[in-house]
Parts: C-alpha cells; sequence; structure tokens
C-alpha cells in the first residue's frame, strides 16, 4: 500500500484550511478516522445498536459478535496469550487510572516504591500519584539525559526490594525515541518489579507484542491508531488481573448480587462495568487492521525519508533545538518537539496553522519533562502512516516563514 | 482622546487592509514589538493572567475615575493582542469599559481564531480587564 493510497482513505485529508491543503502534523494528540472506521461506527450505530452480552434478540447478538470479536484481534494486535487479557477502557488514560487503582489495592503496601520514568505523560503520573498518596507509597524517577535516553543505572540504582512496578512509556510523546523497553523489563523483573508500558505512541509507531517484551501490563488509546475516540485497552497478565479487584462496579462485572454478598464476574468482565463504548468499540478492530497494512516497506520508507530530512533541517538552524535526538538513527519515531530561540511556540504554532500546518504547542502533558529541559513548552510535529515527505516540507518551510516573521 | 467607539472603529478599520491571515498575524506581531516596555518587577505571581498558553502579565492603575494598563507576554502575537486591548481600553472609566459588549473583537475576526479553546487565553484577558472596571466601578 504506498502512502497515496493510504490518504484515499481518510476523508478528512480532502480539506483545507484557510484556502490550503491541510497538512495534519498533530497525530501523537490524535490521528484522523479512516472511511473504514466510519463506516464501521455508522454501522454499529445503525444497524447493530443494542446492548451487548445479556439480551438474547438477533440484534444483541451481532453487537456482541462485533465487541467480542474486537476484543480476539486485540490480542492477536498485542500477541497476548489470552482473550480476557484484553480490558476495554475510554482510553490509555482510563486504563492507568484503572490499573494505578486495582493494583494499588491488591499489590501496594504502606512504604513501598513505583517507579516512574521522567519524560512520562501526566496520564503516567498522576494516577500513581493518587494511588501511593492513598497506599503510603512513594514515588521515584528515572532520569533522562540531555538526548533524551532514559538513564538505564539510574533506574538499577533507584530499584529497591521495595519498588512493586515500573512506568514507562514504549515511544514518550515528547521525544519519540523507542526506549529499550524489553532490556527495561529484564532489568526489573531480574528483582522481581514488575513492569506497565504505556503504548500510546508505541502502538502506532512499533510493533508492540506484549509476550516478546515480557511487560506484565500494558495500555493504548484507540484514537490515536485511527479509532473511533473513547476507545481503549489494558492488557494486564491473566494472574495478575485475577488477583486485582475490580475498579467499578455495577452491571456486567458481577456474578451473583444480594444485599449480603456480591460475587464478581471472571475476567474481562469484571473490569468492564456498565454499557461499554458499544457503538465505537467494533471500529478498534478495523483501525488495528489497517495499522497491519501500514506496517508496509513503501510506508517505512516514507517515513524514514520523512526523519531523515526533518532531523536534518531542524539541526541545520542554529536557533533551533529538538528535543529526542537518536544516537541511533532507528530509534527515533516520527514525532519531532523542538524550541525556536527568540520565538515563543505558541507564535510558532499559530502562524502554522495559518499556512495549513496543525501542530502541537505546550507543554505537551509532560510538565516535569518541560521542567528538565528548562522551556516552558515545546512546538511538536508528529507524523502518520498517511503524512508524506512533500508535507514534511511544507512544514519546514512554513516553519522558516514563521521564524523570519517572529524574528 | 478618542472615544471608545472610535477606537474600536480605528482597529476595525485597521485589520479591514488585510485579507490574507498571514497578514495580519504580522500586524499583531508589529503591534506586540511597539508594546510599552513592562518592568520587569511588575511581573508577578498576582498580575499573571490564568488559563493561557504563553504567559501574560496584566497590571492596572486607577487615575480619577480612568483605568490605565500596562501588559506583557513571552509570547509575541499574544502582545499583539493585549495591545490592541490596552489601545482600546486604557484610559476609559470602569463605567464605559463595563458597558462595553467587547463584540469589535468578533468583528475583527480574532474570536474564532483565537478562542478560549486553544487555551491563548483572550477569554482571559478580556475577563481580566472586565473584572477590574467592575471593581472600580
Amino acid at each position: 500500500m504506498d502512502v497515496a493510497e493510504i490518504k484515499q482513505l481518510f476523508p478528512s485529508l480532502k480539506q483545507t484550511v484557510y484556502g490550503r491543503p491541510l497538512v495534519y502534523l498533530d497525530n501523537a494528540a490524535t490521528s484522523l478516522r479512516p472511511q473504514s472506521v466510519i463506516d464501521k461506527w455508522n454501522e454499529m450505530a445503525t444497524k447493530k445498536n443494542a446492548n451487548i452480552h445479556r439480551a438474547v434478540h438477533r440484534l444483541a447478538v451481532e453487537a456482541t459478535e462485533e465487541y467480542e470479536s474486537t476484543r480476539d484481534a486485540v490480542r492477536e494486535f498485542l500477541n497476548a496469550e489470552y482473550r480476557e487479557e484484553i480490558i476495554f477502557t475510554s482510553g490509555t488514560t482510563a486504563s492507568i487510572n484503572l490499573l494505578a487503582f486495582c493494583f494499588g489495592e491488591a499489590f501496594i503496601q504502606p512504604g513501598d516504591e513505583i517507579l516512574i520514568a521522567e519524560s512520562e505523560h501526566h496520564s503516567d503520573i498522576v494516577p500513581w500519584q493518587m494511588m501511593c498518596q492513598r497506599k503510603g507509597a512513594v514515588i521515584r524517577t528515572i532520569p533522562v539525559d540531555g538526548n533524551g535516553h532514559l538513564d538505564l543505572q539510574r533506574l538499577r540504582e533507584n530499584l529497591t526490594k521495595k519498588t512493586k512496578l515500573t512506568c514507562l512509556a514504549e515511544i514518550s510523546n515528547v521525544l519519540g525515541l523507542k526506549n529499550p523497553v524489553k532490556d527495561i523489563v529484564k532489568i526489573c523483573h531480574s528483582v522481581g518489579c514488575l513492569v506497565f508500558i504505556d503504548g500510546a505512541q508505541g502502538v502506532v509507531h512499533s510493533a508492540p507484542d506484549v509476550r516478546a517484551t515480557s511487560c506484565d501490563f500494558y495500555a493504548f488509546s484507540g484514537h490515536k491508531i485511527y479509532a473511533a475516540s473513547g476507545t481503549g485497552v489494558l492488557y494486564g497478565r491473566r494472574a495478575l488481573l485475577e488477583q486485582m479487584p475490580p475498579y467499578m462496579g455495577g452491571g456486567e462485572m458481577i456474578a451473583t448480587v444480594s444485599f449480603e454478598k456480591t460475587t464478581y464476574a471472571p475476567l474481562p468482565g469484571k473490569f468492564e462495568a456498565g454499557t461499554q463504548n458499544i457503538n465505537a468499540v467494533p471500529t478498534l478492530k478495523a483501525a488495528l487492521e489497517l495499522a497491519r497494512a501500514f506496517r508496509c516497506p513503501e510506508v517505512e520508507d516514507e517515513q524514514r525519508r520523512i526523519i531523515d530530512f526533518v532531523i536534518g533541517e531542524l539541526s541545520a538552524d542554529p536557533r533551533i533545538t529538538l528535543y529526542g535526538r537518536p544516537v541511533d538513527p532507528a530509534e527515533k519515531v516520527p514525532i519531532f518537539s523542538f524550541t525556536v530561540r527568540g520565538a515563543h511556540h505558541e507564535d510558532l504554532a499559530l502562524i502554522l496553522d495559518k499556512q495549513g500546518v496543525a501542530v502541537r504547542s505546550g507543554q505537551m502533558c509532560a510538565e516535569p519533562l518541560m521542567d528538565r529541559y528548562g522551556v516552558t513548552g515545546m512546538v511538536r510535529a508528529s507524523f502518520a502512516a498517511y503524512n508524506t515527505l512533500d508535507e514534511a516540507r511544507t512544514f519546514i518551510g512554513a516553519l522558516r516563514k514563521a521564524i523570519e516573521m517572529l524574528s | 482622546m478618542n472615544t471608545l467607539k472610535e477606537a474600536k472603529e480605528a482597529v476595525i478599520e485597521d485589520f479591514s487592509m488585510y485579507d490574507e491571515w498571514l497578514d495580519k498575524y504580522e500586524y499583531l506581531i508589529d503591534l506586540g514589538k511597539k508594546l510599552d516596555a513592562y518592568p520587569e518587577e511588575a511581573k508577578t505571581d498576582d498580575k499573571l493572567i490564568k488559563g493561557c498558553q504563553s504567559r501574560v502579565w496584566l497590571d492596572w492603575s486607577l487615575s480619577g475615575s480612568r483605568l490605565y494598563f500596562r501588559a506583557d507576554s513571552d509570547a509575541i502575537i499574544t502582545k499583539g493582542i493585549i495591545s490592541l486591548l490596552i489601545g482600546v481600553y486604557s484610559g476609559r472609566t470602569s463605567a464605559e469599559i463595563v458597558g462595553d459588549d467587547f463584540s469589535f473583537i468578533d468583528e475583527i475576526g480574532l474570536k474564532e481564531n483565537l478562542s478560549p479553546t486553544r487555551s491563548n487565553g483572550l477569554a482571559s484577558m478580556i475577563a481580566t480587564i472586565r473584572g477590574v472596571a467592575a471593581q472600580n466601578v
């Protein structure tokens, strides 16, 4: 599948903004939706709208089949061992909140420690802080170096017998570098510490395999990988999920209910209380099918050309600082965060927007990382499979124009 | 001094000269660069406007019945917008400001392009100016 063909699958890309063709480079925030996802959404709403699992009527059976076959598709996509290890949530943030609460209840004692990478998104910091406050546990961090690499020596030093869980992103939403998750899991497991991987960006730019990496938990959002918003996944090893108490109480998560005693449903229902996002979840299956199809030489080559071109252009201008600089080119994905000396990130983003280029500016939900680099914010251009080298050229041209206007 | 109505009309007229969005921004950048210097010692937390992606400090003083504003920002376009607001509202009476609907922002098309959801804080700036005026009526 070549990139021109892929572009045709996304109706949003036929738009113009301010009379210019849309160059959408805010994919790390959310991706655009392909026609197949929109069609599935419509189909669920117009033809298969029924609540799942309980009713015996035709539509309910079809809706349940769509929902549960999506679980199988996710299991396969992540290479999880069992389908009941796949819990549907409303997104990565919801997954981490669920995990933090239930993991805390099951496994955390006062004085225990959680290790979190300094480069994490707020969603992989705050739920852990809330849990630690509740349980009397302590957060320690894994620092990043000037280029954006995690300090594995400090990881080893900060791992103690009290460290119950290490939390890190497969790929930081700011730095765009593939973290060595396999090595980190090995280091953590060697001292009996479990590992949670935030796959919000990783699921898009790598081929996640929870068994190959041996991680204990993994989370991602549908909306960043072309599916409907409000869909997401928490993966957890079955033996661990079974030991964890439910998160929310209510329909679907129960086995029997009486006022004296309620017993809970087995996995995965135990963690899916209430009516789920029944119209949207099946779009995840359509989206993951496409995401898999995008793992082809044509797309990989174009992404590589984009990475080489953008790094080259940003590095050539002494006013620009790029964060997340690869040592090995293969570790970089096309997420580029940078600052420009003498130009505010918000000004740059506003002027890029007026030239049809959509980027993100600000703290990118990673305030500790902004503090680490001593900046109030950055500009981020993040590319997806439908973005082309031509668009990267348009972006660089528009950035030059913006810098010229602002200096 | 011109009237509030005249000051607003002058801004609307200035903006109407530009068809292209980039040119409007060029004009805002220019306004931002020309804004009167704001003293470093007045960049205190109590003068910081909440809800902006860029930092904005707004200070005010009362002279007779008239309110005078001065402001700064670390972002130049935001500074241009503040300059525009100060140019229109500084030196007006509190009653005039409270009685104004700030609709000229709509007329120059800034509101749709600089909405509070973009967290650049135009709405916060207006709310602060209005709040100060309301305290002093």
